[in-house]
């Protein structure tokens, strides 16, 4: 069975706000930051690092003499960043740069608000409005050299800041593969669309861009019955995020009749202690107005009354 | 301890973008099966089996199983992964070997680069407390390294763009192929100042897969396999501002443990032009040593696999009887390095 038809895309924006505890360490550079200061570790080699690692990057042994350095500093390398990309510090044309700031023997990694810039430029730290983030209670730098206290809110003694929040969001175009997209297309019309595998014969839906056992696509298409059994299935009683049904329900396994592979839904439509391994059931499809590429279209699946299934029948999809 | 040699080597395409899914499955299932048959096996005779890929990529969780299906994993599988280049699950089938536990391994990598924004996917390799809460691109990281060097003299944007220009035109068959003189791209504009877009890889979606054995079943599977000589990885402080960032100590010292002399053909990892130029250095090698006679990176650099390619590059093209070096990195601005010696047989 060809499939000419592009696969089904969609677009997938995952976030997660990491909370991260900061340790000795950090907690004393990030503190610090809130305080409108910077601290950098001396190394075993004497050179102060910023920011402060926990272990010496040569020898690895722990760093504990943190040393004040300057917010003032000189840049050691540059690169125009003419697109600033989600996240970044500054959202116009910026520069990111290697600063070594007075007093320390490292550079750190930030943005500075110019559009270019030239190595050996001096540059001052623009301080964030918001503080407790750590690294982010540096905005960015600017060209320019320290103004003794003259900056907002300067030098000041700060909560300890032992945690800070560092969101991740990304986005990404998420594709079906050719075969679940032919099986989601069939769905958008009321069709069960399975497929077989050409070594093992086993008829799975969602067909797949490989069979696990044999490795290679399944092909041959196999329109399956709105109808089956429950294979093995658990009752929820537990509430969590984002339920959608009051508990107690079910949640099984329904193999349609004539495919290999069960696949999950919901069990509604009788009592959840009245569900039973081997009960025939059949879907209960959402109106058609409502249907689209989901299996969502379906329900959820619900006792038919027919005899059950025989525990022969179905052992070895269990 | 057992020598290895490389039997196989296969690699889909590279391409600016497929129309797979980030599992990988549509672009391994027909490599997996030509790199079997490059070597007269069937799945059920490797040993141990070790893929690279990264779940960032693919923007979900535990991708490498779902790709685990293009094997077709039954009976059950001797497998495992490594969350970096698949060249660093050949390390790893390469102990296997070594260690006399199997004497056969089939190593794939894949990633689908074009999935996301490679270049911000990629500032998740950086600092996740103080460097990687600025989101520094990848792109952008690897600007601030060029300009040291270019700063300090070692080398010139001229330099750069006659990397490029030779790595353009060296494989009809990359994803970047042209004919172009360093003059000629010195004239396009800066993509990101000091980088223009040929000091750049491009994103590619791709995947490859290499297939090791015993040097003794080599010669049994293929009239030429390439033994690994040596192999070793070194990695470098997380600490971007404490590095040595305009050498590459952990190559040197990567190199230094296996021993590079004599080698003819060099496949280097290098997805930017000045890094190529760093790596050279750090591996001493001469103008008698052809580099990327592939295209390398700078012509196709599929996340995940570029590394292992180098290696299958490498085993492909070099003569009986002859050295190649294949040299893969891992982490934001060749923090780690893997160095292998192969020779033809």
């Amino acid at each position: 069975m060809t499939v000419d038809q592009v696969p089904l895309s969609a677009p997938l924006d995952i976030g997660f706000d990491y909370t991260r505890s900061l340790g000795p360490t950090l907690t004393r550079f990030a503190t610090a930051l809130a305080g409108r200061r910077v601290l950098g570790a001396r190394g075993g080699d004497g050179r102060v690092h910023v920011p402060p690692p926990e272990y010496d990057p040569v020898t690895g042994k722990a760093l504990t003499e943190l040393v004040e350095v300057a917010s003032s500093g000189t840049v050691t390398s540059w690169c125009a960043q003419p697109e600033p990309l989600a996240g970044q510090p500054l959202e116009h044309p910026f520069c990111w740069a290697f600063v070594l700031l007075d007093g320390a023997d490292t550079p750190l990694l930030h943005a500075v608000d110019a559009p270019v810039l030239r190595t050996g430029a001096r540059v001052r730290i623009r301080w964030a409005v918001e503080r407790g983030n750590g690294i982010r209670d540096i905005a960015c730098f600017e060209p320019g050299e320290e103004e003794p206290a003259a900056q907002d809110g300067a030098a000041a003694e700060a909560d300890e800041v032992a945690m800070i929040t560092t969101p991740v969001h990304l986005s990404y175009m998420h594709t079906a593969s050719p075969e679940e997209s032919r099986y989601l297309r069939g769905l958008a019309e009321g069709r069960l669309l399975g497929q077989r595998c050409p070594a093992c014969e086993k008829v799975y839906i969602p067909p797949r861009g490989a069979c696990p056992t044999d490795g290679v696509p399944t092909e041959t298409e196999v329109e399956l019955p709105d109808r089956g059994i429950v294979t093995t299935f658990c009752v929820v009683n537990v509430p969590f995020l984002g339920q959608r049904i009051p508990p107690p329900y079910v949640a099984a396994y329904i193999l349609l009749d004539g495919a290999d592979i069960a696949f999950l839904h919901l069990v509604l439509g009788c009592p959840p202690d009245q569900v039973r391994m081997g009960m025939r059931v059949e879907a209960a499809w959402r109106p058609r107005e409502q249907w689209g590429t989901t299996l969502e279209n379906i329900d959820h699946f619900r006792p038919t009354g027919e005899p059950d299934a025989p525990y022969e029948t179905y052992a070895r999809h269990l | 301890m057992t020598d290895v040699s490389i039997v196989s080597f296969a690699q889909a395409p590279n391409v600016r973008a497929t129309h797979g899914t980030t599992n990988g499955v549509e672009m391994l299932v027909p490599i997996l099966r030509e790199a079997l048959d490059g070597a007269g096996l069937a799945k059920q005779d490797i040993g141990f089996w070790c893929s690279g890929s990264s779940d960032y990529l693919a923007g979900r969780a535990f991708s490498f199983i779902a790709a685990v299906d293009a094997i077709g994993a039954f009976p059950p599988i001797h497998e495992s992964h490594v969350e970096a280049d698949a060249a660093w699950a050949l390390y790893e089938a390469w102990v296997k070997i070594r260690t006399g536990e199997v004497d056969t391994a089939l190593v794939y990598g894949f990633g689908k680069s074009s999935a996301g924004v490679l270049r911000r996917v990629l500032a998740m390799q950086l600092d996740p407390y103080s460097v990687a809460p600025l989101w520094p691109d990848a792109v952008s990281v690897a600007g601030l390294q060029a300009r040291l060097g270019l700063d300090q003299g070692l080398w010139t944007e001229q330099d750069m763009a006659e990397v490029a220009a030779r790595s353009r035109g060296a494989n009809p068959n990359a994803q970047v192929h042209e004919r172009v003189t360093a003059e000629e791209l010195l004239d396009r504009p800066y993509l990101a100042d000091p980088l223009r877009r040929h000091d750049c890889p491009p994103v590619t979606d791709g995947a490859a897969v290499v297939v090791l054995a015993t040097a003794e079943r080599a010669r049994e599977l293929t009239p030429n396999p390439a033994r690994i000589i040596g192999m070793a990885h070194r990695v470098e402080s997380a600490q971007l501002g404490a590095r040595e960032l305009t050498a590459s100590p952990s190559t040197a010292a990567a190199a230094a443990a296996v021993g590079t002399d004599g080698a003819t053909l060099a496949e280097l990892h290098a997805p930017f032009t000045h890094q190529e130029i760093l790596l050279r250095r750090a591996l001493r090698l001469g103008d008698e040593v052809t580099v990327n006679p592939s295209g390398g990176p700078l012509c196709g650099n599929p996340m995940f696999a570029a590394g292992l390619a180098r290696i299958g590059e490498a085993a492909t093209r070099v003569p009986p009887g002859e050295r190649a070096i294949a040299h893969a990195t891992s982490g934001p601005l060749l923090q780690q390095n893997l160095v292998c010696v192969l020779e033809g047989e």
